[in-house]
This record gives structure tokens, sequence and C-alpha cells, in this order.
């Protein structure tokens, strides 16, 4: 008898004309101790399925409108979930049926210790008194491996860092051992190494108890990595499901396909040297060869520093050194990806190019022109030589303003066009993003995300810029979408001999767009070099660990890399007189260059 | 903790200074001569000149506002031209029916208000939630003099239960504190309603949901807890606001307030009052807004430990 057995399941959300259904007849099993890993983009239905098992679908406004969810419980009657009383579903999750969630920093409450959150499910469903169920947390915090757990017990959960608050989540869905565990996009949030040390938790842990889990995701590396068995759902419908071995190597329907070739696989490109588009539909691709080597760079970064106090008791308490003695340039044509994890000062770094943040020292040079000081025109001719395009594409466009209307603001802020030609110009940049020029009059509500990031581009593109910085900009995207998203920017790089510097964590998207990569690691750069020869011989150890910690989207390979880093990655923030140690990098190749002093923390 | 607060008690001084020099300018703004305005209309010139020497009034005008701060430190706040009383008398017996007034006032309006406003955000939709809202909507539009007039025509004339006005037995706060609560708990149950609707989608209520936590425990320990502390804002504003003397509602039941005495002098140009008051209330709100802080700091661990 499976664990879980769903079949014709339908469900429905109110809407203004009457309910509308998001799922059209599911049917999936769990055995015990499988992990099966629902695979689809946002909107295929995946994380309501869960929602839908649990019964908190009765909480979020959802309703079951047909089919069965049979579960077999602890005393080995099947019950089925659809029709059980809420009364009954509270008593089932926690002991029977536990969930993980996405988002480890919403996810906790904000104004309870962490102690008595987990501490909270263990007195309800195993009746221990208070001392009993606080002992238990403790020991439940080691076993998800959360150091000096006696002392964690009484923090609070802003008090830790991402993966530490994930851990603690899945200490408290675990904390009554739940025969079933379904973990929704449990480390999307999470810094590649973290990534792995959570999952590689997870599965311990479902090996120690035999669970059944339930894995959702968008990442075809983490399905390679977790999964016994795959469903690939696709607007509220199963496409495929199947055993993961067999459906990454032949996968039958169309969507699978398209999914799995839209995945970047770290390694793809290990013996080009060159970076080149997505292979979409066929189409024969054409390596990026645009960089003007020998002209003037357009972005010239020398000794960049910025540092933010952190001030107590009105002193100085310590200072966050987000970017320390930065140097890097940048030429015509080329993209530079700029990566390493949250905190490591690659996003200030960007920031404080355009002046979002102020830095305290260095040169800025941009097009051979120092624009360290924005006095007069500078500052006007800064923001049109650099633009910026941000991760999320639905907050860095105003609701109120119509597309054609923030495309268009540069254009008149720069009297790059006046009357009429703003509108032929817009309409142009929205072709070249592969928009239509009708979609100048819609709002950003009304475009999908996609969309609205081509929106952004379009926006960037409007100044004529020589450089742009690219935040994060494909993240937030479903896989399909960021696979074109990224290949527009380098369309629009080949075209326009654009510039980029592509601030980013995900290691296979960079190894596909940028031509050289700087991993920076607690706000210094600590190795530089051309694309291939980084990721193809990195030299510095903490380049080693963020590679070794990307999942490969190929089950056959799980095995290969075990020893993983358990350690976390110390915090930017040091005492006033700890001033950091910035030697210069050591040139080990052609134009690659590494960190051989103590940077601090692990390296 | 102890370091939070003394940070924000620093953070009063300028707040205080800004206002005394606003009061302090108050005087030499209005029309006319202050030193006649404060002998009197029938002062001869000799009596004018010298309460402008009294004054310092003939003095350059920073040695005033010192003079003035120092004053002010010492509570020496002059002299009432109407009544020739100390104003620090006035004042001091003005306030202890305003400030009690208040205090049961706002226990009214806080048990009603987040009572109505927790009841309709976990009823949402039910007609408990849609009769909260009526109950809401009308305490503010309502107008409390007519609240007032209403209340005493029955209890008082007809009913013959509570007294019709003034300040005594615990008799006598009754209508008054219900009359000026209940406007207030208005306003705190819409607040606190939308604050509960909004807490109740976090992530972390399904976090509570999915332990298996029962209702009762999602709504006391995941959401009140939370939604609650904005509402601490709003208590801590409008506790301010009252405490300022409410106008009609001391005229309608003769309470002998600070909003009469305010508005008794406003009416007499009586200024040395009327200043006074003002001061008075700017450093309530301050004090008030110290007290909201510390508040906050207990509920919110992140602003108590960061």
């Amino acid at each position: 008898m499976a664990l879980l057995e769903i079949s014709g399941l339908k469900l429905a959300f109110p809407g203004e004309d009457g309910p509308v259904e998001v799922i059209h007849g599911l049917d999936m099993t769990v055995e015990a101790g499988e992990t099966v890993a629902i695979v689809g983009e946002s909107g295929s239905g995946k994380s309501v399925t869960a929602l839908a098992v649990t019964r908190l679908l009765d909480h979020a406004g959802g309703r079951i409108t047909a089919g069965r969810i049979g579960f077999t419980d602890r005393a080995g009657q099947v019950r089925d979930l659809a029709t059980q009383s809420q009364e009954a579903m509270r008593l089932l999750r926690g002991p029977e049926i536990a969930m993980v969630f996405q988002e480890p920093m919403t996810s906790l409450n904000p104004v309870l210790t962490v102690g008595r959150q987990i501490a909270e499910g263990v007195m309800l469903h195993q009746g221990l008194s208070e001392q009993a169920a606080t002992e238990e947390a403790r020991r439940l915090l080691e076993v998800v491996r959360i150091p000096d757990a006696a002392r964690q017990l009484g923090r609070y959960p802003f008090q830790l860092s991402g993966g530490m608050r994930q851990r603690v989540m899945i200490a408290i869905a675990l904390s009554c051992r739940p025969r079933l565990l379904i973990a929704d996009e449990p480390t999307t949030a999470l810094d590649v190494t973290v990534q792995a040390q959570v999952l590689r938790l997870m599965r311990s842990l479902q090996k120690e108890l035999g669970m059944g889990l339930i894995f959702i995701t968008h990442d075809m590396g983490v399905v390679a990595e977790m999964a016994d068995r795959v469903v690939v759902m696709q607007q509220g419908r199963v496409v495929e499901t199947g055993d993961v071995v067999a459906l990454f190597a032949a996968p039958s329907h169309a969507y699978t396909k398209m999914l799995l070739d839209a995945v970047p696989v770290l390694g793809s490109l290990a013996d080009q040297a060159l970076p080149a588009p997505f292979r979409i539909a066929g189409a024969p691709v054409v390596v990026q060869d645009t960089v003007q080597h020998g002209a003037v760079p357009v972005l010239e970064l020398d000794g960049l520093v910025t540092r933010f106090d952190v001030r107590r008791r009105f002193r100085l308490a310590g200072r966050i050194h987000a970017a320390e003695q930065v140097s890097l340039k940048v030429w015509p044509g080329e993209t530079l990806a700029l990566v390493g994890e949250s905190g490591c000062g690659k996003t200030t770094t960007g920031r404080s190019i355009i002046r979002l943040e102020q830095p305290r020292s260095g040169t800025i040079r941009v097009n051979g022109e120092d624009l360290s000081d924005l006095s007069g025109a500078k500052e006007k001719r800064l923001r049109r030589a650099v633009q910026f395009v941000f991760q999320d594409p639905f907050a860095s466009l105003d609701p109120r303003l119509t597309i054609g209307f923030s495309i268009a603001e540069p254009i008149h802020t720069h009297g790059l066009a006046q009357g009429p030609a703003v509108q032929a110009r817009v309409q142009a940049l929205l072709e070249q993003v592969g928009l239509l020029p009708e979609h100048a009059r819609r709002y950003p509500h009304e475009m999908s995300g996609g969309q609205r990031q081509r929106v952004c581009i379009a926006r960037a593109l409007a100044s004529e810029p020589s450089l742009i910085i690219a935040d994060e900009a494909v993240a937030a995207l479903d896989v399909s979408i960021r696979a074109q998203v990224v290949n527009l920017l380098m369309d629009l790089q080949a075209r326009l001999g654009l510039a980029y510097l592509f601030i980013s964590h995900d290691m296979a998207v960079v190894e596909r767009v940028s031509h050289r990569v700087a991993v920076m690691y607690l706000g210094q750069i600590v190795e530089i070099g051309p694309r291939q020869a980084v990721f193809g011989n990195p030299q510095h150890p903490y380049t080693k660990r963020l590679l070794e910690a990307v999942p490969v989207p190929d089950p056959t390979r799980r095995a290969a890399h075990a020893a993983l880093d358990e350690s976390e990655v110390p915090s930017p923030l040091r005492t006033p007189d700890d001033m950091p140690v910035v030697a210069p990098l050591v040139a080990v190749g052609a134009g690659h260059y590494v960190a051989r002093h103590r940077v601090g923390g692990l390296y | 903790m102890l370091d939070y607060i003394i940070r924000r008690l620093a953070g009063t001084v300028p707040v205080l200074l800004a206002v005394s020099v606003f009061v302090f300018a108050f005087v030499h703004l209005l029309p006319g001569d202050p030193a006649r305005m404060v002998a009197g209309p029938e002062a001869s010139l000799e009596q004018v000149e010298r309460t402008r020497a009294e004054l310092w009034l003939d003095r350059p005008i920073w040695q005033q506002y010192v003079r003035y701060l120092d004053q002010m430190v010492h509570f020496e706040l002059g002299q009432s031209i109407k009544t020739r009383e100390p104003v620090s008398k006035l004042i001091a017996e003005r306030f202890m029916p305003t400030f009690w007034l208040t205090v049961w006032s706002m226990v009214w309006a806080v048990i009603a208000g987040v009572g109505l406003g927790v009841l309709s955000g976990v009823r949402r939709g039910h007609w408990i939630d849609r009769a909260a809202t009526v109950f809401a909507i009308s305490g503010i539009s309502f107008p409390s003099f007519w609240l007032g007039l209403l209340m005493i025509d029955l209890f008082s004339v007809r009913l013959g239960w509570l007294p019709t006005s003034g300040y005594g037995s615990w008799l006598s706060f009754v209508m008054p504190a219900f009359t000026l609560g209940s406007a207030v708990a208005a306003v705190m149950a819409r607040f606190t309603r939308s604050a509960f609707v909004e807490v109740s989608a976090e992530d972390y209520v399904r976090t509570a949901r999915s332990k298996g936590v029962p209702e009762r425990g999602v709504i006391w320990t995941h959401t009140l807890r939370n939604a609650l502390i904005p509402v601490i804002t709003l208590t801590g504003l409008q506790f301010g606001f009252l405490l300022g003397g409410a106008i009609v509602v001391e005229t309608v039941f003769a309470w002998p307030g600070l909003g009469r005495l305010l508005i008794d002098s406003v009416g007499f140009r009586d200024y040395p009052v009327i200043q006074a008051e003002i001061l008075l209330f700017a450093l309530e709100f301050v004090l008030i807004n110290l007290l909201v802080d510390v508040l906050y700091g207990l509920v919110n661990p992140e602003i108590r430990l960061k």
C-alpha cells in the first residue's frame, strides 16, 4: 500500500466569475522512504498540490472539488485526506505529514524564540512538558547540525542566517517524526553552498526516518540530486512522470524536453573559451566573440572601497566591509560576471558604481573618464553611460505608469529625442527586446515576469548606455523564460556592442554568458580571470567550494561530489579596528589572478 | 534595553527644545505689546514699563530665551492674566481630571477596539465582522457631543442612574469615558482588524498551522502578538491626543479638565496659560512616544536586541 495515493484530484479557487479550477485531475503516489520531485514552472500548480495534501489549502481560500487523497497513517489505516474534518487534519499535521516552506526569512514567527517554535509542536502532539519539549528541541537542533544548539534555543529568527533558519524549519517539520514530508522549494532562497548543505541534510534525515518525501522545485539540478521519481507538471496537469534516471535520459513529453534543454548545465561550455547562448528550438548557436580588446575600457574600477558603519550606543560598533579595494576592468562588448554568495559585496559593488551607495575611496572610470566625483555634468554622463537592471521585475517598474512611459523617461531625461520621435524610439526599443509596439500602452501588472524583465532591459537601453549592470537580472525568472532573457542579453551584446557587469550567484548561467569571471568573498575579489580558466582550473579554495556546491542536473553523477563543507560563510562585519588585509592578486595564468593572502573567515 | 531607553530619551531633547523655541516665539509674534498685555489694559505707563523690566522684555532676545528656558526647567510658568494665580497651580488642578478621564477612556477603547478588531479579523466576512464594521463606522461618524447628550438624557434625566456632569465619584466617569473612548475604539477596531488580516496571511501563520497548532493558538500566539505591534503605536498616539484634553466631551459633561482650561484661556487671551498648555502637550506626546518605543521593544525582539 502506497503511503500517499492521489487520484483524480481537482482544486479550485474562487474567482470573479465563479470558481477557477487550477488542478485538473492529478494522479500521483508516494511510497514510504521514497522521494518524489514535483517540477514545473510558476503557475503549474505544484505548490497548491502540496497545500491540498496538508489541507492548508482551506486557509488559503482554495477548495478540493473532486478526487481522493489516500494516506496510510501510522496505524495502517487508509484515510481520504480530501474529506477529513479540519480537526482530524490538524492532528495529522506534524506527527504524520509535515511541511518545509520556501522562505526561511518569513516562515518563522519573528517574535518567538526558535526553541519555543520547535517545542510548540512537540508539546502539542507528544504531550511533553515544556521542559522536556525544550530538551527535545535542543536535540532536534543538533540533528539538523546547528552548532551550539543549547544557546540557539533562546535566539530569535532574525538573529540567524537564512541557512540556519531553514534548518530550524526542518527541525520543526521533523519534530514529531512525520511519515510524509513535503518540502516546497526549500532551498530556492538559499545560497548554493548552503543549498548543498541543506539538501544533503534532508537526504540523510529521510533515510534515517524512512519518510516519504515530496520535493517541490523548479530546479532540475536539485531534482537530479534528490529525487527517485519525478512528476512534471504544467498548468495544473501532470505531463510526465517516471524514474529520475530514465526521465533525464529520455524525456518523452515535449515540455519536459524543453525544461531540460533550458536548464543551464555547469560544465557544458568547459571546452569552449567564449560564451554561447542557450540552444532554443534547434537554432544554430553562434559563440559570443564580441570583446573589443585594446579599446578603452567602458568601466575601470581601481581600489573601490565601500563600507557601512554599524553604530551601537552612539559608538562605532563595527563596519561591514562590503567592498574592499575592488579593482576590475570591463571592455566594450564584454561580459564580466561578478559571482559570490549573499553578503559577499557583489551587489554593493554594482550599486557603488552608479552611486546608489557612496564609496569611501577608489576611482571609477567610465569610457576613460574619471567619474569618481559627480560634479557638474558628470553625473548625467554617468547615468547615461551606465544602466542598471534589477532582480525583481515586479518591484522595479512603477505600477501606476505605462510601460511606454517608463521606457520614454530616460529618453526625455537625456534629451535624446523630442516629440513623436520619442514614441518611435520606444517602439523600436520594445521590438529590440522582443515585445510588440502595442505593449507600450500596458501597465506592468498586465505583463508576465519575463515580459516585465524585457521592459526593464528596454528601459536600460533607452539611454544608449555602454555598460549595463545586471544584478541577478534573471534569478527570479522561470527556467525557460530565463534562457530566453539570457539569450536576449547576449543578442543585444552582439548587435550593440554592449558590455555587461553580470552580478549573479548562479554559476551555470554565469558560464553561459560571461567572458570573464570575478569571484567575490567578504568584500574582496579573490579570483578573477577568463571564464574557462576560473571554472576549469579554479585556484582559490572559495571558488572551488562555490563550484562544487552547484547541483548537477544529471542523476547519474550524484555521488561525484561527496565531501561538502559544513561551515558557514563568515560575516563581512568586523570591529572598527580590525582592518582587512588586501594584498595584490597573484597571476596564475593569462589574465588569471588569485588571492594568496588570508582574506578572513575560512580562507 | 536600558541602552535603548537612554538613546530614546536623548532623542527627545531636541524635540522639546524646538517646541520651547516655538512657544517662546509665540508671545513675540502676537500683535501688540506683550508688556501691556501682561500688565493689563488699565495699567499705567510706569506699570507697563515695570512689567517690561520684570519680564526682561527690554533685554536682547537670546537673554530672554535663556531666562525662559531656565524658568521652564523650574516649572515657573508665570501668572494667569485672568485669575492672577500661578499657571502651574491652574494646570496641576486641571491635569488629574483629564489624566484619569484619558486613562479610563483608553481602557474602554482598547478593550472594545482590539476586541472587536480581532473578532472581525477572525470572522472575516461573517455577520460579526459586518456588525463590527457598522459599529466602527458609527463610532467614527457619530459626533461625541450628540452621543453625550443622548446618554445624559437616558441615564441621568430619565433613569437617574448617573450624575449629569462634574468630576467626582467613579459614577461620574462612566459617561464621559464611554463617550470619549467609543470614538477611539472605533478607529482602533478598524486598525486592529486590518493588522490582524495582514498578519493572518504571513508565512509563519501557515507554518503554525502546518505544525498542527489549534486555531486558538494560531490566533493568540502567532497572529495577535504580531498584529498588536502597530496597534501599540495607534494607542500611544490616541493616548497623547486625549491627554491634551477633550474639549467637546469636557464641555458637555462640565469636566474640569485641560480641554476646558484651554478653551477658557483662548477666549480670555490668557497667554501664559496657553503657552504652558502647549508645552505640556508637547511634553506628554514626547513621553508617550518614549513609552510606545519601550513597549515596542518589549513586544518585538528585533528592536530590543539590535
